[in-house]
């Protein structure tokens, strides 16, 4: 009990759909309800329901019956697909959003980082907005000055800090806006995808911040799509699925099944609408999948058997030449290497409007075991241009059998490294002992 | 279990005094949460300055708008009502007559209208960080006392060239001031609550502000009225500021009487009741925005 940071009891969450999704009401329509609803009632208790609310059709629960602890200093991930409940859930911790059922409780200061950069104000300067965010984070006066060098330092806005932020690049904004909320410090930390925006050297930035706030012992709680972060921040997962908890342990284990489970659907992205798409006005990404030396799109492949990673993508515009390529990173969030398109056919060519399916192919026998995501880019050149890159597009897993064939050898324990090349390995006797082929074959696994 | 109590904050949960923090559903009525929003006193120091800040780096003229909105309004209503209606004005010169009653109602008209836009305006922000939400309007309405200072000096101005001094009586004028203050928070919050959950109050507003103007006697005496109809007339809060100034500062012969009582306590109802119900609706402000 004196260890517990976070404890949720049978939480439940329910939002109206419908009739008021995401649009306010108007007056009209409650003016009407109030003439509705008492003959409606009546109607309930002729059916003998008493009063329950009649307008159950439209609700949905986007929490249902969500329990758990948390121990102080533990940093603990909360993963799920879109619309599993993981925002709403958060929502309710950071008290924007009150539970419907059920109880939280709390020990500690919360700080809550849903967003980067709410709440900044583009007239403001950087300096009025670091006091303005500070104090609406719950920061106090004293403490934001004591900080205040050390935040503009992390940011690395010294030069700019009196001039409005609406002529900061959205690179400045974004340390900015981190590096005030990274200095809260609550005992009780939620952070929300704030790691799906900024360039990379920021991203690296943000984790290794988070990495420290985690070590000074402080609970953190991480929502992200970002498998690799949760990996590596991460010693446990919440998977959340439906609104309820569908497991909770190891983070490794749990992001491996959720990645892996069918529903977790990695293999494939496929984009229908245009407009949701990432692109842009001269190229669309359509899909992406991986797939195996047969055809067959899968998210697992062996050790030693190539995969492809297909990109499909719609040109709109002639007159390009275009770049596509991935990248690969593995579960600790290592950039394990980027491929650029080696077909020669295209080479300095234009594209005209189409669909096109550019397929890499990664060899086999040079990942090594374990979750693998793959990132997506289109390049153009001259000027230097990225149109669309999708991190983590799709993601599969490594797996190597012990029929000890593949690069582990007769090894029967875990193979470290970042990648496991097969290197041939020869052994000569001094002695003179000689083993033909056929008997290493036919001989026993002795271990 | 009947759950009345939404937050309840326990301290020293353990010998390391560490707070606790428990969230519930709440039902029905809630506290005020004064405790809360006095912890977040420096947020809402913040939300008054940067309303101000901004408010007069986007526009042109910048603070001006202060001192010209009321001076353009007297120009407008001296020429109409004074010249052409001929009014009567307590017998003191039309022009002051009316700008006395100006600055006030505008401190209030402006802080309605800003406070009653306030959540819906910073929506982002209500969905994102959790602060008391009474911040917002308060902040609106205090930020709304630069203006005031200013359009106050160009009625000192008006007063000297008119020459006229106020009596004793000035040193109530902080009381009016907290009147209007109490009377523009209060209708404040019953609009920015009722706004957020529908979103045609935006467009009532300035109709409400006008009416509410007209039924107020800022081009015309209160004296018009004869007296039991007179502290009736009080029931708007607004005619015990208005009437309240004219007192303090011009001296007008009739001293406002039992009608400002009508107005404090009605402003006090506004108020009260409209924290309460803004308290009520808070908990679904980020799900309805």
């Amino acid at each position: 009990m004196a260890n517990l940071a976070v404890r949720v009891e049978n939480l439940w969450k329910q939002y109206r759909v419908g009739r008021q999704p995401e649009r306010y009401s108007t007056l009209r329509d409650t003016m009407a309800g109030m003439f509705r609803a008492p003959l409606r009632r009546m109607q309930g208790l002729m059916a003998g329901q008493g009063t329950v609310s009649s307008a159950s059709d439209d609700q949905f629960w986007a929490v249902k019956d969500v329990s758990f602890d948390i121990r102080r200093g533990e940093v603990v991930g909360i993963i799920g697909r879109n619309g599993a409940g993981k925002s709403t859930l958060l929502k309710i911790l950071s008290r924007i959003t009150e539970p419907t059922r059920g109880q939280v409780s709390l020990y500690g200061r919360v700080g809550s980082l849903l967003e980067v950069g709410t709440g900044f104000h583009p007239e403001l300067t950087g300096r009025e907005n670091i006091q303005l965010n500070a104090a609406i984070l719950g920061m106090k006066r004293e403490e934001v000055a004591e900080k205040f060098d050390e935040i503009v330092a992390f940011a690395e806005v010294e030069k700019f800090i009196d001039t409005p932020v609406k002529h900061y690049s959205s690179g400045m904004y974004l340390r900015l806006a981190f590096a005030v909320a990274a200095h809260l410090e609550p005992e009780i930390l939620i952070v929300d995808e704030v790691l799906a925006v900024g360039d990379a050297a920021f991203q690296k930035k943000c984790l290794g911040k988070m990495e420290g706030v985690a070590k000074e012992g402080r609970t953190v709680l991480f929502v992200s799509h970002n498998m690799q972060a949760v990996t590596r921040l991460c010693e446990r997962v919440i998977l959340l699925d439906a609104g309820g908890v569908a497991g909770d342990g190891p983070a490794g284990q749990l992001v491996t099944r959720y990645l892996s489970s069918s529903d977790g659907n990695t293999k494939m992205r496929e984009w229908d609408d245009p407009v949701r798409a990432p692109g842009s006005d001269v190229v669309r990404l359509c899909a992406v999948r991986t797939r195996a030396e047969d055809g067959h799109t899968t998210d697992l492949v062996d050790i030693r058997k190539p995969l492809g990673v297909e990109i499909e993508y719609e040109v709109l515009k002639p007159g390009h030449v275009f770049h596509p390529c991935f990248s690969v990173h593995n579960s600790e969030g290592v950039h394990l290497f980027s491929a650029q398109d080696t077909d020669g056919t295209w080479r300095r060519r234009h594209r005209p409007p189409g669909r096109y399916v550019s397929t890499g192919w990664i060899p086999g026998d040079l990942l090594n075991e374990g979750a693998m995501f793959v990132g997506v880019a289109m390049w153009t050149l001259n000027p230097e241009h990225c149109h669309f890159y999708e991190r983590d597009a799709v993601a599969f897993h490594v797996v190597d059998s012990y029929d000890e064939e593949s690069a582990r050898g007769g090894w029967p324990f875990s193979v470290p490294g970042a990648i496991r090349p097969f290197c041939k390995w020869e052994t000569q006797s001094e002695s003179g002992v000689s083993i033909s082929r056929e008997e290493v074959r036919q001989a026993p696994c002795n271990r | 279990m009947e759950q009345t109590v939404k937050l309840e904050a326990v301290a020293g949960a353990t010998a390391e005094q560490i707070p606790l923090l428990v969230l519930r559903p709440s039902r029905g009525w809630q506290q005020l949460g004064l405790k809360d929003l006095w912890q977040y006193r420096e947020l809402l120091y913040f939300l008054c300055w940067r309303d101000i800040k901004v408010r007069y780096k986007q526009t042109a003229l910048g603070i001006a708008w202060a001192i010209l909105q009321p001076l353009m309004t007297m120009i407008l209503f001296s020429l109409f009502f004074g010249k052409l209606a001929k009014m009567p004005s307590d017998g003191i010169p039309y022009p002051l007559f009316v700008l006395t009653a100006l600055v006030p109602w505008m401190f209030f008209a402006n802080g309605v209208t800003q406070s009653a836009g306030s959540l819906v305006e910073n929506a982002s922000l209500l969905k994102k960080v959790y602060f008391p939400r009474l911040a917002v309007p308060m902040a609106s309405i205090i930020a709304g006392c630069v203006d005031f200072v200013c359009s106050f000096a160009l009625l000192i101005i008006m007063m000297l060239f008119y020459g006229i001094v106020p009596s004793a009586a000035v040193v109530w004028l902080p009381f009016f001031l907290a009147l209007a203050c109490i009377a523009s928070l209060g209708v404040g919050l019953w609009l920015s609550a009722l706004n957020v959950q529908f979103r045609d109050v935006r467009y009532v507003i300035p109709f409400l502000m006008q009416l509410w103007m007209f039924a107020t006697p800022i081009a015309y005496p209160s004296s018009l009225l004869s007296e039991p109809l007179r502290t009736v007339y009080g029931l708007n809060p607004m005619v015990g500021v208005v009437e309240g100034f004219r007192w303090v500062l011009l001296g007008t012969a009739t001293s406002p009487g039992p009608m400002v009582w009508v107005s404090a306590a009605a402003s006090l109802v506004v108020l009260i009741t409209g924290a309460f119900y803004f308290r009520r609706m808070e908990v679904t402000f980020s799900d309805r925005m």
